[in-house]
């Protein structure tokens, strides 16, 4: 069966809904100007940044010869995997002590930059952008910094992961400091409890749940960057991908490439059943 | 007024018994927490080789090295102290902008080819299971790899340049952009689709009438949030030779060029906030837009 409308009714009816069917002149005009602004900018760029289809071709067909090269994913001896496996725990250990000392050393700063603690604007106002700051650099950048310090390797790393997650854990703490709930303290004090009953019962409650979830997030997003924090001798796994990828050994990249996406996604497994036990059913 | 407890009432002592074998279970649980806990820092501290004595033996070197990228300002020569900090400010200002445009085209890029691919990765609307598996798979794998591995392996094959960097931001954006993006799809509500399907539309025409309409202004959001990410994301591209301010970075901070690291870094910052500030502007007229309809 097929529902057919006479041709004069389609006109009229057409005709009378013309402004919805059209829709509004302006709303069009204005999302054209959008797409063409945005498209412009693209080309402009990609003219700027000397892109051409040559290129794109010429490196596409390099990058089909190095995927055929990768596979099968082979260490090379077994020596070279277990430097690689060694490499990786030293990639986690940064990850995971760089996170936990950050959110330690990011208590005292959190305080301060917190509205409700320090009332003072200026401080307040300095302590914010100071942290802004710390964490306007990328991870990378403060490695490299950190190499200067203390030398290459490792401790390196874990320095810049924590410095880099000051900034983050400091402004996050001073948030949860000015978002806590006065009830439960005032409830403390209420039945004679002190100084420190109050900080003890009445407020960690409340934000150790939250800062332990986030911890365990930062570790998650923190094992990706200490992944890559080798390349500038920082220590852990990037040295050695930098390394095979320079040299071109193609089977020793793509079996780097697999470990770190094992490690990565069993960490994010561990990790969300952590976040999960620890906040229970409550959604944060 | 006292309230007095007769502690020999065998119901109270039985509660009392109770609470005291409730608390030590979770003292018992928290002790064996805490335990594994100081087991993984001290695993942590072997691997990560820490090492306090160094530590306190060069941590004199940190605020060093900082004060050392200061530059020496007269408050009488100002403008010409200024101008020697500053000195390269013009190839800066290109690379800078270089940067902007490599993470701006990457990330169009990328959030068109997440837009494309969500669609299939979603769960509501994804037609085939295999196919839908594969892109999921495809996604998290572009995420997962950091994008300055791909920017290493696309620099061999593309050769030196902004073009690389591009490339690795774009795939990465995808990744991130296509798993964000077919969330949000999976929590449209579907009676448009439903009423689309009834009219026997095919499977474009329901994405482009029925779905777009509901997630355009929550993918530009999200696109916004993406294009102030990858502005750091290319700032350090040039580490490894993908073009952007980058490569100008690492040679001052390898050849103890200090002013020059300051004033670099200092207008990576001063940029990244401005773009921050900007995007987070246009994401609140967005949202208001959307609640105003």
């Amino acid at each position: 069966m097929t529902l057919a409308l006479p041709a004069d009714d389609r006109t009229a009816l057409i005709a009378r809904h013309k402004a919805a069917i059209d829709g509004s002149l302006k709303t069009r005009i204005v999302t054209i100007a959008i797409v063409a602004g945005l498209l412009g900018l693209f080309l402009y760029g990609l003219t700027t940044l000397e892109v051409s289809l040559w290129k794109i071709l010429h490196g596409l067909g390099n990058l089909g010869t190095f995927v055929a090269l990768m596979l099968p994913p082979d260490p090379g001896s077994f020596g070279r995997a277990l430097l690689f496996v060694k490499a990786l725990f030293e990639t986690i250990a940064i990850a995971f002590l760089g996170t936990i000392l950050a959110a330690i050393f990011a208590f005292p700063l959190g305080f301060i930059a917190a509205k409700n603690v320090v009332a003072n604007r200026a401080v307040h106002f300095l302590a914010r952008r100071s942290l802004d700051t710390v964490r306007g650099v990328d991870a990378l950048i403060w490695a490299l910094i950190w190499v200067n310090v203390v030398g290459l390797g490792p401790f390196a790393g874990m320095l810049a992961i924590m410095t880099s997650d000051l900034g983050a854990f400091g402004k996050l703490y001073s948030e949860a400091i000015e978002s806590a709930d006065r009830k439960p303290v005032e409830g403390v004090t209420s039945l004679g409890g002190s100084k420190l009953h109050e900080i003890r019962f009445g407020l960690i409650p409340q934000v150790l749940p939250v800062i332990a979830s986030q911890v365990l997030y930062y570790i998650e997003s923190n094992t990706r960057s200490s992944t890559i924090i080798g390349i500038v001798g920082a220590g852990g796994i990037g040295l050695y991908l930098a390394e095979t990828i320079r040299t071109l050994e193609w089977q020793q990249v793509s079996f780097l490439i697999l470990l770190i996406l094992a490690a990565v996604t069993a960490i994010d497994f561990l990790s969300s059943k952590l976040r999960f036990a620890i906040i229970g059913q409550r959604a944060v | 007024m006292t309230l007095a407890i007769d502690r020999n009432d065998p119901a109270i002592s039985g509660h009392a018994e109770s609470y005291r074998r409730a608390m030590s279970a979770k003292r018992r649980q928290t002790l064996i927490g805490a335990v594994i806990f100081l087991v993984c820092v001290w695993l942590a501290a072997i691997g990560s080789e820490v090492d306090p004595g160094k530590f306190i033996e060069n941590a004199w070197r940190f605020p060093k090295y900082i004060l050392e990228t200061m530059p020496t300002l007269h408050f009488a020569t100002l403008g010409a102290d200024m101008a020697e900090w500053f000195w390269g400010i013009k190839g800066w200002l290109k690379l800078l902008w270089q940067t902007i445009l490599i993470a701006y085209t990457g990330t169009i890029l990328g959030a068109l080819g997440g837009f494309l691919l969500c669609f299939v990765a979603a769960a509501n609307l994804g037609k085939s299971r295999v196919l839908r598996f594969a892109t999921r798979r495809f996604l998290e794998f572009s995420r997962t790899v950091p994008e300055i591995v791909f920017a290493l392996i696309f620099v061999i094959a593309f050769g030196l340049g902004p073009l690389p960097g591009m490339l690795a931001i774009a795939i990465h954006t995808m990744g991130a952009m296509g798993k964000l993006f077919s969330e949000v799809v999976e929590n449209i509500d579907m009676k448009p689709v439903d009423g689309m399907t009834a009219t026997g539309a095919g499977w474009w025409q329901i994405i482009r009438f029925a779905v777009v309409p509901q997630v355009l202004s929550n993918f530009a959001s999200y696109s916004l949030l993406r294009f102030e990410i990858n502005v750091r994301g290319a700032s350090i591209m040039g580490f490894v030779g993908a073009g952007g301010i980058g490569q100008d970075l690492i040679e001052a901070i390898r050849k103890f060029y200090f002013t020059d690291i300051s004033a670099i870094l200092l207008m990576i910052i001063a940029t990244v906030m401005l773009i921050d500030y900007g995007t987070e502007r246009l994401r609140h007229a967005l949202l208001s837009l959307e609640h105003g309809r």
